[in-house]
């Protein structure tokens, strides 16, 4: 027995009592952490939900230049645009006017990290959800137009909260999303053909 | 022995209170349970919120009954009992019209510790146990407000629960793991409405208690903000207390009356309130693929929504807005006037509550407004107004105090 026992009233050993007690709740805290595991695994998608989220495909031959059409992946709205040299033109000389012209702090694959934001300067694919806080930004293509002002290159505009991108995706100053949208891993698995949700990488 | 001291009556109660103590209960609760004598129209929203909080626990069981949660089903679900469940019509408008009755006696019993200093020393436990019971209501209202899934439930949990993406590096994983999926889906539409039929009931059911427990403790403040237990008459009872029942009973039934009266007239004849309670997009069925025109959630959110939206920072506009919550629970700390009650306090406290009053109500109505040019601005001065209200209080509360009456003022009906 070590020197300094504490001895309760009835002879009881209570630093022994104590030490059995705090050994007993901390190994009952292990096995409540052990058992919460399953319970919030399960909020995780389901295999379900991971299987659907499988590559989507998209005929580009079907989208006129100009034009953008929507295609869905993983649940999300991607914007495909088949843009105009017009359009590709409008995107040089604002980079004063943007948060991110350079795509820096924005998510996009490496192989988009580019002016045009794509593979293909003529075909730009972006994830439609706005970086602020996922609403669906709306079309805005036509250049100085009176709605959005002799500055405006053509681009997105978000009606939730007012942000701004323009045809690359880039997000304009005084838009309350901080980064650019996002890129989705995708790539051309013909000369028209292209597939969202997977790369050289493999499928994201 | 103890048990045998006690008052037990004959017959059936007799029989009970020796099994279990419903007397001595209702007695402590209730009949010995002295309150001050002097409570006006401010205190009448606590027994309200209790009432709607028991009507909406009733008509959501009803509705479960109905209610078929999925995104195949939900939406139909609730056009089912709109019109072809007998009453099915009054049952949801009663729930969807208590939602908003809810938060307004509740905003209205918060004001009333505004005015008064409720939630000063001894307070404050009382008071941040109210203040889980909001937090777990705003909760509740949220996910309750998906299970319709219209295009507004849907749009609505897609911003709000990507709110939590600007957590620095956990948010988007953890956004994914409260979805459930890659986008708001099924998942999370099943796992909102578990959470709203039997976890956040329970725990609002467990906080209410709790925060009754601490008022049996503490007993209630005054529209005088003076401890009553301080001034006890020769029996032991505080000379300004009647006892909660009957006085106090048979005073909140009249307030129950004329809560009813009014909440009829919503029920019955404006239930959407004119898209305050309902809102219009919220009669299409979601759609991922189509933001409505213009997101706002129900007004009783909007004044948050109007500080995040406010703030040209999308990560700090999420800080400021969790901030704008949660410094209600601060306010304990942050009151530092020599009394409680707005009747004896300085100019500064007055004006300081005034003008958070009205920031709070013009943040209200900024936030169901478009985020566009001086809508934005006027959002940005009142967000300034309302964190001053909180954060100056140190400064400006200590002065301009006049002085505490010994006894409540009460005049004789």
């Amino acid at each position: 027995m070590a020197e300094n026992v504490v001895v309760g009233d009835d002879g009881v050993d209570l630093s022994r009592r104590k030490f059995l007690t705090t050994a007993t709740v901390a190994t009952g805290a292990v096995g409540v952490a052990f058992a919460a595991v399953p319970f919030i695994a399960s909020w995780q998608p389901s295999e379900r939900a991971r299987a659907l989220g499988a590559p989507t495909e998209l005929d580009l031959s079907k989208v006129e230049p100009g034009q953008m059409t929507i295609i869905t992946w993983r649940r999300q709205p991607i914007y495909v645009v088949r843009r105009t040299p017009e359009m590709l033109e409008h995107l040089k000389g604002h980079d004063e006017l943007l948060k991110d012209p350079n795509s820096d702090s924005s998510e996009q694959p490496d192989y988009t990290k580019n002016l045009f934001r794509a593979r293909k300067p003529e075909v730009l694919v972006l994830i439609g959800t706005c970086t602020h806080l996922g609403c669906l930004p709306k079309q805005r293509f036509e250049a100085a137009s009176a709605e959005m002002g002799a500055y405006w290159p053509g681009g997105w505009f978000c009606p939730c909260h007012g942000s701004r991108f323009d045809l690359s995706g880039r997000v304009f100053n005084g838009s309350p999303a901080s980064v650019n949208l996002k890129v989705p891993p995708y790539e051309f698995s013909n000369e028209h053909t292209l597939v969202v949700g997977v790369d050289e990488k493999g499928a994201a | 022995m103890a048990a045998a001291q006690r008052p037990q009556g004959k017959g059936f109660m007799g029989w009970l209170n020796k099994r279990m103590p419903v007397q001595e209960f209702f007695d402590s609760q209730l009949k010995q349970y002295y309150a001050p004598k002097n409570f006006n129209i401010w205190y009448f929203f606590g027994s309200l919120a209790l009432l709607v909080l028991v009507l909406q626990l009733v008509t959501g069981i009803f509705l479960t009954m109905f209610y078929k949660p999925g995104e195949a089903t939900s939406f139909d679900s609730v056009e089912f009992i709109m019109r072809e469940v007998n009453f099915g019509w009054l049952i949801r408008y009663l729930h969807s019209t208590g939602a908003s009755a809810f938060f307004i006696v509740v905003y209205l019993h918060m004001f009333r510790a505004f005015l008064y200093g409720s939630y000063r020393a001894p307070r404050e436990l009382l008071w941040i146990l109210g203040m889980l019971v909001y937090l777990a209501l705003m909760a509740e209202a949220f996910m309750g407000y998906v299970l319709p899934w219209g295009n507004m439930s849907f749009w609505g949990a897609q911003v709000i629960v990507n709110l939590f993406s600007t957590i620095p590096a956990i948010g988007p994983g953890l956004v994914e793991w409260i979805r459930g999926d890659y986008g708001i889906a099924d998942a999370t539409l099943n796992r909102f409405f578990s959470l709203h039929v039997v976890a956040v009931p329970l725990a609002l059911l467990l906080l209410v208690m709790l925060h009754l427990v601490a008022l049996r403790t503490t007993g209630s403040n005054n529209p005088d903000g003076i401890e009553i237990k301080e001034k006890l008459g020769p029996n032991g009872i505080p000379l300004d207390g009647i006892p909660f029942h009957p006085y106090y009973t048979v005073k909140d039934v009249v307030g129950v009356g004329v809560f009813f009266v009014l909440f009829a007239i919503v029920v019955f004849f404006v239930p959407t309130f004119g898209g305050l309670f309902l809102e219009g997009p919220n009669f299409e069925p979601a759609n991922p693929m189509s933001t409505p025109e213009h997101i706002a959630p129900v007004w009783y959110f909007t004044p948050f929504y109007a500080i995040l939206r406010a703030v040209p920072n999308q990560r700090l506009g999420a800080l400021l807005m969790a901030l704008a919550v949660l410094s209600f629970l601060f306010l304990p700390w942050l009151d530092r006037s020599p009394v409680k009650s707005m009747r004896y306090r300085g100019w500064f406290s007055r004006m300081a509550l005034a003008v958070f009053a009205v920031s709070f109500v013009a943040l209200g109505y900024l936030g169901m407004q478009p985020a566009e040019g001086s809508y934005v601005l006027l959002a940005r001065i009142f967000t300034v107004l309302y964190f001053l209200f909180f954060y100056l209080m140190p400064f400006y509360s200590p002065y301009g105090a006049k002085p505490v009456p010994e006894r409540v003022i009460y005049h004789a009906h």
